[in-house]
């Protein structure tokens, strides 16, 4: 063991550059110790005190930089006190300036980074989602909440503040909304136009909208109102503002509202909101048409709601307005009726948009009588095991009981893929109905998925000798990032039979088991 | 229908996005404006009921009210006193200390070695065993200095006929007190108690701090707010780095000392000392903080943090709008460099009062200022400047009087809002030194450290409590029972 003494006459360093260096040159082999110091006495003291002291160190003054090195052998001493002095004296390549535009860590640094930002969108687990909000709120700042899980107390409170705020507060668990010209949450890729609609159900918000676009014309905005808006508690806070803002909105011409049946006062105070707002109005509450009320035009499901809309906002007469291929698809669907068993009774809906799947069982029901389902339309209809289907069954597989824990079946489709072929091998059913509901923020392809899986379901009731048809309501618009075409095609290849509206699918299946 | 609607459905809107980045995607897709936030949950789940209490205009107001008291304090040293003449409720057997509230059972090395020493210094006891002994029987009363207007670095210790400076609020009313500043290596803040450092101890209380008063006196006080502010602009933040401050304040003082009565050795003495140590001036940046932060405590309805303090075994921290009360978790080790022949193994958990400076908004808030020591957290300007960014984060105002050159001159983050540590998960960050895990040792290394999450979430829960019980959400007695 050596030791060698180095020093630089007045060569003033930092402390802290010499520790850093110190720290490198300590991590080098047979090195047992590298000391880098100013001359100050107490420094001296130190390394007389860690035996390393030389008699040249009698002569330092405070200005002088000390190298000290504790090592294995000469050599290595000498050739570490050369490394410090090169470690020293090197100077550092240029960087960028340095950078200061971090991500924001909080909303409210955001909010002061984005002052003109006129919309926050919130998607946080529910518990937390309510003090997002309200910052939101408080600074000025309109809200489109995806959460849900949010106790219904602080929906009304939130509530009340945006609309003392003059502010809408969309959500919570708002899953769609459109505002001039921007998709927030999942939306299709819908043209612009002359209709506004209000919704409180997401995928039916989305049905509305494409089927506007289908239909030739477009949509102004659509305002999400979240799904318990319509709630006797929260009494329609932000339907009735939707109403008021599209009602002076210079670009809408005819209003569209849509909801579940929601609470019977509440539907009064929309409805006579609605007659007075000197537009053109048309609501769907689906599945409970409400009673007729002058200036108001009432929808039995999404898409008759889009049809009358388009009707009243282009003056297009409603026998023009009808999908295309109706005729051809019949025609497929009586043949495979026809290769049905005796024994084929039932039919199953793998739903993902809740609204979607409500709609599919109202229209169902008076046909084809009673559906169960997590999501039933009468309490005794609910399913005792939601992961197992009796009789007739549509499951909202977007519900929290599948979703917990696995992605929503809007974005990967595993959770309904399982399903698909489970009921594939019952040898009671009759059809299976699914939704696809394209646009952004939905899954980038999921035919690519689901095709397959279509396909090998019904190869595996074809192997027991059952035909096993599958119906499919594909939500969204030609201009979608999903490319609606191909999607169709994909599917159709598998063997469904694909109809971009979801009453429709509803009807043709009831023709299976009627 | 309000303007802002109508104005909404006028133009596409810009977008903040809080949450799921696959809608900020699918927005940017559609050609939107969307501005990304990298949340992340609370470290608590709040309360239900008390989910207002994150954006209450009052709190808010509260907050915006003790921010105030704390930047508009204006802290001046006056003069120099015996410490059990003037800080109030010390008594002849006081010991005061750095930290939240310990015992001598649960002192880390250096504290013991700062009471022993302290012992010695006040000829309680002739030999270090003899003050061992007499400290474990309980022979002086220890107490936080937090909880006497004091503070002190490191160890922090304090004991009656010691020196302290007195430093008042000239906006206010309050008045603080620290030690002096031994300098570094053996020194008793560290745990040392060798003869020599009792004799340096002697020779301050002898010669240095009476001059030092004499000359503060003759200058009618000195404005340490000033001088921080200067400092922050020269490169110092006044924590970790203090060499600006001390020249400044080696300027201020050296006129109104060669005025003083006394041998020029003397006065020669006490220039050398101050000069030969870059921390001199840390003590003086510790009580201008603590005259600030206790000029911001005990508003009503505060979440504003006003104490951030170490006893080297636990970090205590105290609200505002809290009272007196401590909420304590386990001291974190400081990550950092080392002095030649440390390291990490040798290090005692974090330990001092000095995160006050902290608490006052510079120290590690000012990190983006002090770009000489930025390789204590890792690396270049750019980390320290993300450290002061992040520390935005957390604090309710921007400083009026402490500015960062860098940030064009933006003002230091301060004023701690404990609801938004919990709300954002982000810890204040100190820069501080580190001190031997034994007695004696001293100084090993400086580094960056953050306080233990319990102290936030313990005293999150207690405002939380508080709150409901104010707002009739919750019955007085049920937080009888479990505060």
């Amino acid at each position: 063991m050596v030791v060698r003494v180095h020093v630089e006459p007045n060569a003033y360093f930092d402390s802290v550059a010499l520790m850093a260096v110190a720290a490198a040159v300590n991590r080098e082999p047979g090195v047992e110790l590298a000391a880098l110091l100013m001359g100050t006495s107490p420094n001296l003291e130190l390394l007389r005190d860690s035996g390393m002291w030389d008699a040249c160190l009698e002569e330092v003054s405070p200005n002088d930089l000390v190298i000290a090195v504790r090592a294995s052998d000469e050599v290595t001493a000498t050739a570490a006190i050369e490394q410090v002095l090169q470690r020293l004296r090197a100077t550092t390549p240029v960087r960028q300036p340095v950078d200061t535009s971090a991500v924001p860590r909080t909303l409210r640094s955001a909010l002061r980074a984005a002052p003109q930002a006129r919309i926050v969108a919130i998607s946080v687990p529910g518990p937390y989602a309510p003090i997002e909000a309200e910052e939101a709120l408080r600074s000025g700042r309109h809200v489109f909440l995806f959460s849900d899980n949010v106790p219904l107390s602080e929906e009304v409170r939130l509530k009340r503040l945006a609309q003392d705020l003059g502010l809408l507060l969309m959500g919570p668990d708002c899953g769609t909304a459109f505002i001039s010209g921007l998709g927030l949450g999942f939306m299709n890729a819908v043209r612009r136009g002359p209709i506004g609609i209000v919704a409180a159900a997401g995928t039916g918000l989305q049905q509305v909208a494409s089927l506007v676009d289908w239909f030739g014309s477009g949509i102004s905005h659509g305002i999400g109102t979240g799904g318990r808006d319509l709630d006797e508690h929260v009494g329609g806070v932000t339907m009735l503002a939707g109403i008021d803002a599209l009602a002076a909105d210079s670009a809408t011409e005819v209003l569209i509202l849509v909801s579940k049946p929601p609470a019977p006062q509440v539907a009064q105070r929309v409805l006579q909101h609605a007659a007075q707002c000197g537009k053109p109005v048309v609501v769907c509450f689906v599945g409970r048409p409400p009673e007729p009320i002058e200036n108001v035009r009432i929808a039995g499901n999404l898409t008759e709601a889009a049809r009358l809309a388009v009707h009243l906002a282009t003056g297009r007469p409603l026998e023009d307005l009808e999908l295309p291929g109706h005729d051809e698809l019949a025609a497929r669907l009586a043949a495979q009726r026809a290769a049905l068993r005796p024994g084929q009774r039932f039919l199953r809906g793998l739903y993902s948009g809740g609204t979607l799947c409500d709609e599919a069982m109202q229209i169902l029901a008076p046909r084809i009588g009673d559906i169960r389902s997590n999501v039933p339309l009468r309490a005794d209809l609910r399913l005792t095991d939601p992961h197992r289907s009796q009789e007739h069954t549509f499951v909202d597989l977007g519900s929290d009981e599948f979703t917990v824990g696995r992605p929503h079946p809007m974005i990967d489709q595993t959770i309904r893929i399982e399903r698909l072929l489970r009921e594939a091998t019952d040898p009671t059913v009759a059809g299976i109905v699914l939704d696809v509901v394209l646009g952004y923020g939905a899954a980038a392809d999921p035919a690519a998925d689901l095709a397959p899986a279509i396909q090998e379901a019904r190869r595996s009731a074809e192997r027991e000798g059952r035909s096993l048809p599958v119906i499919v309501a594909l939500v969204g618009t030609r201009s979608d990032p999903q490319d609606y075409e191909r999607q169709r095609r994909a599917l159709e290849a598998a063997g469904a039979i694909v109809v971009p509206s979801n009453a429709w699918a509803a009807e043709l299946a009831a023709q299976l088991v009627a | 229908m309000s303007d802002k609607i109508r104005e909404l459905l006028e133009n596409t809107p810009e977008v903040v996005n809080v949450g799921l980045e696959l809608f900020a995607r699918a927005m940017r897709e559609q050609g939107g404006h969307v501005h990304s936030v990298e949340w992340k949950p609370p470290l608590v789940e709040p309360n239900k009921q008390a989910l207002a209490l994150f954006n209450d205009p009052t709190i808010a107001a509260a907050n915006q009210e003790a921010v105030t008291r704390m930047m508009r304090a204006q802290p001046v040293i006056i003069g120099v006193a015996r410490a059990r003449d003037v800080i109030p409720g010390m008594s002849d057997r006081t010991f005061l200390h750095a930290g939240p509230p310990i015992d001598w059972q649960h002192a880390s090395g250096p504290l013991r070695g700062a009471l022993i020493g302290a012992m010695l210094f006040e000829e309680f006891a002739n030999t270090p065993e003899e003050a061992v002994r007499k400290l474990e029987s309980g022979f002086v009363e220890l107490a936080p200095n937090h909880e006497h207007n004091a503070v002190g670095p490191m160890a922090g210790v304090i004991s009656p006929s010691m020196p302290v400076y007195i430093a008042v609020n000239a906006a206010g009313e309050n008045r603080a007190y620290t030690n002096f500043n031994e300098g570094i290596g053996k020194v008793m803040r560290m745990g040392a108690y060798a003869p020599e450092v009792i004799d340096r101890l002697r020779w301050m209380s002898r010669v240095l701090a009476p001059l030092i008063g004499q000359a503060l006196q003759r200058s009618g006080g000195i404005d340490l707010r000033n001088i921080i502010a200067q400092a922050l602009q020269m490169g110092d933040e006044c924590h970790n780095r203090n060499k600006a401050a001390t020249s400044l304040f080696y300027r201020e003082i050296a006129p109104y000392l060669v005025e003083c009565d006394a041998p020029a050795s003397n006065i020669a003495a006490v220039l050398r000392f101050i000069h030969s140590n870059d921390h001199f001036f840390v003590n003086l940046a510790m009580v201008a903080a603590k005259v600030m932060a206790d000029a911001a405590h005990g508003i009503p309805g505060s979440s504003l943090v006003t104490t951030l303090s170490r006893n080297g075994t636990e970090f205590g921290i105290r609200i505002s709008g809290l009272g007196d009360r401590w909420f304590i978790g386990p001291a974190n080790v400081p990550r950092g460099l080392y002095f030649p022949g440390f390291g990490p193994d040798d290090a005692n958990p974090d330990i001092g009062d000095s995160a006050i400076t902290e608490t006052a908004g510079f120290g590690g808030f000012a990190l983006a200022g002090a770009p000489a020591i930025v390789q204590f957290i890792g690396g270049t300007p750019a980390d320290a400047v993300r450290a002061t960014l992040e520390m935005y984060e957390i604090t309710v105002a921007e400083h009026e009087v402490f500015r960062i050159p860098s940030l064009d001159f933006r003002g230091t983050p301060v004023g701690i809002d404990l609801r938004a540590v919990i709300r954002s998960g982000i810890l204040p960050v100190i820069d501080t030194g580190i001190a031997h895990r034994e007695p004696g040792i001293g100084q090993v290394g400086a580094g960056i450290v953050r306080p233990p999450v319990r102290c936030f979430t313990e005293a999150y829960r207690t405002f939380e409590q508080q709150y409901l019980v104010q707002r009739g959400a919750l019955p007085t007695s049920q937080t009888r029972r479990t505060i």
